[in-house]
């Protein structure tokens, strides 16, 4: 008994416990998603997320402690992010004659993302801090805890809104772009990436690697157009006093 | 491999460098992708080894999250404070995105083509 209390002592002060169960849970969750036939109520984050959240509280571990470990994980959405320019750059073609529709897609639905989120939130009587963490929940991690940092949000708040919003998007996107009748690999693609991110581009890429890229494009240049755009927005707002 | 993954890296650093010094309002790893972007089209070619590394990292995306996501745990008093505020908003505002995204998308193109004739 004595010796299971000195392993847990090491593990719960090394990285490597935590580490580890994050792809773990990881594997076994696509394992479940492969299993249910690719349903996307399975959504393979979503079920990790939940039962790492279940073991760090069943076992009493601080979020600090397993960030340690998780860390290394968290560290490669930056170049994940660089290597969006691959897809982009093998579709390029595509990309080019879309330019048009590609733009006004990405002006509105950038605008649609943080404006209607707000509204929502403010009507159902959110609190101003709320209210500017979500503001940039369609955009990639680590560029939206940036932009919430800079706009009064809290980051690592805003961290938990993209996660979910990519979720979101990845259970939903699919389903409603079918009942929108919306049949272009592209199109999806790209709306998929402007509202759900990297998540919602995981789930692209099991569409189609056109789909895939389209979405990975749409994480770059929204990243770029929210960045331009939340600091404007509210700076028009009524409580912008937050500090 | 590795050297794949040391391009990736390093045109992130230069980014993130960048950003900082020229005070543009732009994230790091964006910049990384536009530089890697240009790099390949002046380039015209795509190595293998760096088009395999991408293809790993980018399909395995949805792992990247996790980390973050889990910090979901530190939010549990705000979020059943707010929970109807918060849930309705990031499920109603997303599923309009997509809706708004995909519809004007889909009508620019159809227009485009009515009046190129093209496609």
């Amino acid at each position: 008994m004595n010796r299971i209390g000195d392993i847990w002592v090491y593990l719960a002060a090394s990285p490597l416990l935590w580490l580890s169960m994050t792809l773990a849970v990881y594997l076994a969750g696509q394992w479940l998603f492969r299993r249910s036939g690719g349903r996307a109520l399975f959504n393979p984050v979503a079920l990790a997320i939940t039962l790492l959240v279940m073991l760090l509280l069943l076992t009493g571990t601080p979020y600090a402690t397993y960030f340690s470990g998780a860390q290394f994980i968290h560290f490669l959405l930056g170049p994940a992010t660089v290597a969006l320019a691959i897809p982009l750059y093998l579709h390029w073609d595509r990309v080019r004659r879309l330019f048009l529709p590609i733009l006004a897609g990405l002006l509105t639905g950038s605008l649609t993302a943080i404006l209607s989120a707000m509204a929502i939130a403010w009507l159902l009587g959110g609190s101003p801090q709320t209210l500017l963490s979500l503001v940039p929940k369609s955009v990639t991690t680590p560029v939206a805890m940036g932009i919430a940092e800079k706009i009064g949000g809290l980051p690592s708040l805003t961290a938990v809104m993209v996660i979910l919003t990519g979720v979101i998007g990845a259970v939903a996107a699919p389903v409603l772009l079918k009942g929108l009748r919306i049949h272009d690999d592209a199109v999806k693609g790209f709306a998929i990436g402007v509202a759900a991110h990297g998540i919602g581009t995981a789930r692209a890429f099991q569409i189609s690697g056109l789909a895939g890229a389209f979405a990975g494009l749409a994480i770059g240049l929204n990243a770029v157009l929210t960045a331009l755009l939340a600091p404007l927005i509210v700076a028009l707002l009524p409580f912008h006093s937050v500090p | 491999m590795i050297g794949a993954l040391a391009i990736l890296l390093i045109l992130q650093l230069v980014g993130e460098v960048a950003v900082r010094w020229s005070g543009v309002p732009l994230p790091g790893p964006v910049v990384g992708m536009l530089l890697l972007f240009l790099g390949l089209r002046w380039r015209q070619e795509l190595p293998d080894t760096l088009r395999a590394v991408a293809e790993t990292l980018l399909s395995h995306l949805s792992l990247l999250f996790i980390p973050a996501g889990v910090g979901i745990m530190q939010y549990g008093a705000l979020l059943s404070q707010e929970w109807l505020a918060v849930a309705a908003a990031l499920v109603l505002s997303t599923l309009i995105t997509v809706a708004v995204t995909a519809l004007v998308m889909q009508i620019v193109i159809r227009h485009s083509s009515k009046v190129r004739r093209d496609e």
